[in-house]
């Protein structure tokens, strides 16, 4: 092996070999390690723990742990069973209506198929929704609406509307043109254009997503109630308050199950569809 | 060096992939491993560094017993395969040169490996080899920015630096064009001789292998039917293996094709 | 796809049988019973006369709430860090218990099918189900108040989600890559150091930094239950209903969730 290649091995033989770094310029690289270790010194140093309430705090921990494997799903009962139906209920209504109001708003927000001032309103109302926090906007609308199932019910509609008109939007932007453009050529009405185009394409992605934002309303409606908005979150409260661990663990362990069938069945409909 | 003594391979599926196959190849002979798709030729590799478990039957490898050794043995005896896959398998999003050295892992304790504070003996012998491929300046490109060609030099030096005995090669030249499919086979040829390796080469190209190699091995349905020089491997022996085919158009077609390439 | 002779003989096409068309009936029946029944319960346990009331009550906290009391702020930046330190090390945690579940969870990589598996994915499911205010309070009421009750609420919280996407992740690596190191005769922990690894590094970055992002959301609100950092001072104000201080509270928790997705984005556009 004579030629270039030969001076430029000799070059590296016996030269220590560094894997290159992911941050090429050394200055960059020290100075955001050293950052991230005083930031991480700083904030480890303002946790206050007080470790002897930490240590008393064991044996509560321990006995939760027993109450898990010992729940008491009997004394409560009726109020447990109250709070369930309601959480599932308002998990319904919110999910049919507000599936039912992003459809339109997730078309108005995908810029491929909506003129400017539509775009612009339907993306402000989405930034809103999803900038806001589910609990936060149930306190407001407990504070304007009052106590109650209501207040928990347009909460989740509301947040519903953010989570899936943005990703049903993101879903048509990024669609295949060239099959909506082919409908589209043959002249047919907008309307028609969005029936034949656009729905099949976007259809069996929009169940998968309802289903899943079905499963995120159930878990919320869990806590909707410790501010007032209905659901079996007051009655969770209720028995932390009380220290009735085994109560709060037979309602943990009813929500998880009910997150499980319902993740489930979302698998099942998932496969179905596509 | 490499004995193979009634191996037998049925997978949970039940299909019975090889057949009580005997096989013997002496120090730094090539052998290329022919047959029809499924015949068993992959398994057959991989059931001799144990990438997949043997049913029963047995492997040597220069007179030690590989299908009874316990995992830290295995990784001992894995260091004097290398092995050489069709669709390169190199690690995408490392470097090239970690790719290569990857190949010392058997050697190298785990702390080193992890920190790639490798020796300084593995990373000039790296570059030797990466010269000797022609990719020198390629050590610092992440695998993933290569071509087919160079991608397979790679999986070539990462063999070479285990400092092997024997290459067990699947398909090197599957999923590349003619032209470097051939550059690639005679690479590996050479590099064999000039360290007095063994290979097994499972190959689909016929005319290839009776280019390059001085014995021909032909597998189907899990048995070896053929086992001869190039020369023995003729139209009606390959109907044998393959099925009905027009074999002197095919071979034909591509010695033109080499004629060509080299004016 | 059915075909149906016409009176006059054509063929009339339909695309399902008339079977297919009666469950679907029956399924939309159905659907549409159970939401009536579902509002009427959510109307019965409706005040009516405060919902009619509602538009002038808004009306009312709206003109109460601004303009906002700006020099609260000057309370605000303790409570602030206490956020971010609760999102930031809340998921440090909990990648470090994520990323041992997730192996232990996927199929590839996982000791026991039959065993190891179904307890982490047990362990998956059961901290991914319960929301992190909820495992907030079970925390107070075990190490009592503070923020570090919210660091490991927050750690919990997404152990399951982080460890159900990485394990998702590894379950699709390309395992000729695996094999390729291992007939090297590298060690289990070789192999995964340089087999595994490396090709599930972006999504564990890209998951980190997403999770973070959620993180950031939760532990605004994470004070109401007692748990620390900005959620606190807005319990506070709205127990003594001083809607002014909402309104910058509000305003802060939205510029810390746009700053903070605006960070996940960058992260992530980095890294991918
Ligand atoms: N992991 C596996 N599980 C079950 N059966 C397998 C497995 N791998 C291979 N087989 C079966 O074993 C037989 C031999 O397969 P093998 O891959 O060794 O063939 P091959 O000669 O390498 O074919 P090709 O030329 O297509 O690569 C086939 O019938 C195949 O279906
Ligand atoms: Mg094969």
């Amino acid at each position: 092996m004579t030629g270039p290649t030969v001076s430029e091995l000799d070059v590296l033989i016996g030269n220590k070999w560094k894997k290159p770094s992911l941050i090429k310029s050394d200055w960059l690289r020290w100075g955001l390690t050293l950052g991230a270790l005083i930031y991480l010194v700083l904030a480890i140093n303002s946790v206050e723990v007080s470790w002897s309430r930490v240590y008393e705090g064991l044996d509560r921990g321990a006995k939760f742990v027993k109450a898990f494997l010992n729940p008491d799903f009997t004394t409560r009962a009726t109020d447990i069973r109250e709070g369930m139906i309601e959480s599932i209920i308002m998990t319904i209504a919110a999910s049919v209506v507000g599936i039912a109001i992003s459809i339109p708003i997730g078309l108005g927000a995908a810029r491929n198929i909506a003129p400017l001032p539509v775009y612009l309103v339907c993306r402000s109302i989405i930034a809103v929704s999803r900038a806001l926090q589910e609990i936060i906007v149930a306190i407001l609308l407990v504070a304007i609406f009052g106590f109650g199932p209501l207040a928990g019910f347009l909460t989740l509609s509301f947040a519903t509307i953010g989570f899936l008109s943005k990703l049903l939007a993101e879903e048509i932007e990024s669609m295949d043109k060239v099959q909506a453009e082919a409908v589209k050529a043959t002249g047919s009405r907008w309307s028609q254009w969005i029936n034949y185009g656009v729905q099949p394409q976007v259809i069996p992605r929009l169940i998968g997503l309802s289903i899943y934002r079905v499963d995120i309303n159930f878990r919320e409606s869990a806590i909707l109630g410790l501010v007032g908005a209905g659901g079996i979150g007051a009655t969770l409260n209720t028995a932390f308050d009380r220290y009735e661990y085994d109560t709060a663990a037979a309602i943990l362990l009813i929500i998880i199950v009910i997150v499980m069938v319902l993740e489930y069945l979302s698998g099942v409909i998932r496969a179905r569809v596509q | 060096m490499l004995k193979l003594d009634k191996l037998v391979k049925t997978y949970n599926t039940g299909d019975q992939a090889l057949k009580s196959v005997e096989l013997e190849i002496p120090q730094g002979q090539v052998l290329a491993l022919i047959g029809p798709s499924g015949a068993g030729k992959s398994t057959l590799i991989r059931c001799i560094n144990r990438l997949v478990e043997p049913t029963s039957g047995k492997v040597y490898l220069d007179g030690i017993e590989l299908t009874t050794l316990g995992s830290g043995a295995l990784r001992r005896e894995r260091r004097r395969m290398g092995m050489i896959f069709q669709e390169y398998a190199l690690v995408e999003r490392l470097t090239v040169m970690e790719n290569v050295l990857s190949g010392r892992l058997g050697y190298v304790g785990f702390w080193r490996s992890f920190l790639r504070r490798f020796p300084q003996s593995d990373v000039d012998n790296a570059y030797r080899l990466l010269d000797r491929v022609g990719l020198v300046h390629m050590a610092d490109k992440r695998a993933d920015e290569l071509s087919g060609g160079q991608r397979q030099r790679v999986g070539i030096c990462r063999a070479l630096i285990q400092d092997p005995a024997l290459l067990l090669v699947d398909e090197p030249t599957a999923s590349l064009d003619p032209k470097t499919s051939r550059q690639i086979m005679r690479l590996i040829v050479e590099l064999c001789s000039e360290r007095g390796l063994a290979a097994i080469i499972n190959i689909h190209d016929v005319a290839l292998a009776k280019m390059f190699v001085q014995r021909i091995v032909g597998l189907e349905s899990g048995a070896i039917v053929f086992d001869g020089v190039p020369d023995d491997l003729t139209p009606d022996m390959l109907t044998h293996i393959y099925g009905e085919e027009d074999w002197e158009a095919t071979i034909e077609k591509v010695e033109d094709e080499e004629q060509e390439a080299a004016q | 796809m059915v075909t149906h002779t016409q009176p006059d003989g054509s063929l009339k096409w339909t695309r399902r049988t008339t079977g297919e068309r009666m469950v679907r009936w029956f399924g939309w029946l159905v659907g549409v019973a159970v939401f009536v029944y579902a509002w009427n319960t959510i109307s019965q346990a409706t005040t009516w006369f405060f919902v009619w009331d509602a538009p002038r009550i808004a009306g009312d906290i709206f003109g109460r709430a601004t303009p906002p009391r700006w020099s609260y702020i000057d309370k605000l930046w303790g409570p602030i860090w206490d956020t971010l330190n609760i999102a930031t090390l809340g998921t440090i945690i909990s990648l470090f218990l994520a990323v041992p579940v997730a192996f232990l969870a996927a199929r590839n990589t996982t000791p026991s099918k039959m065993f190891i598996r179904p307890i982490a994915l047990l362990i998956i499911v059961s901290t991914r189900s319960i929301n992190s205010l909820i495992w907030a309070l079970l925390l107070i009421a075990i190490i009592g108040p503070g923020v570090f009750a919210g660091i490991v609420a927050i750690a919990i919280r997404s152990i399951g989600f982080c460890a159900k996407l990485l394990y998702e992740a590894i379950e699709e690596i390309n395992e000729t890559q695996v094999e390729a190191i291992t007939a090297t005769g590298g060690s289990r922990w070789q192999v995964m150091v340089y087999g595994i690894v490396p090709q599930i590094l972006p999504a564990f970055a890209g998951i980190a930094v997403f999770r973070w992002d959620i993180n950031i959301r939760e532990s605004t609100v994470l004070g109401l239950v007692g748990a620390g950092g900005i959620g606190l001072q807005l319990s506070a104000s709205l127990n003594v209903l001083a809607w002014p201080q909402v309104t910058l509270i509000l305003l802060v928790i939205l510029v810390a969730v746009v700053i903070g997705e605006w960070v996940s984005a960058k992260v992530r556009g980095a890294i991918i």
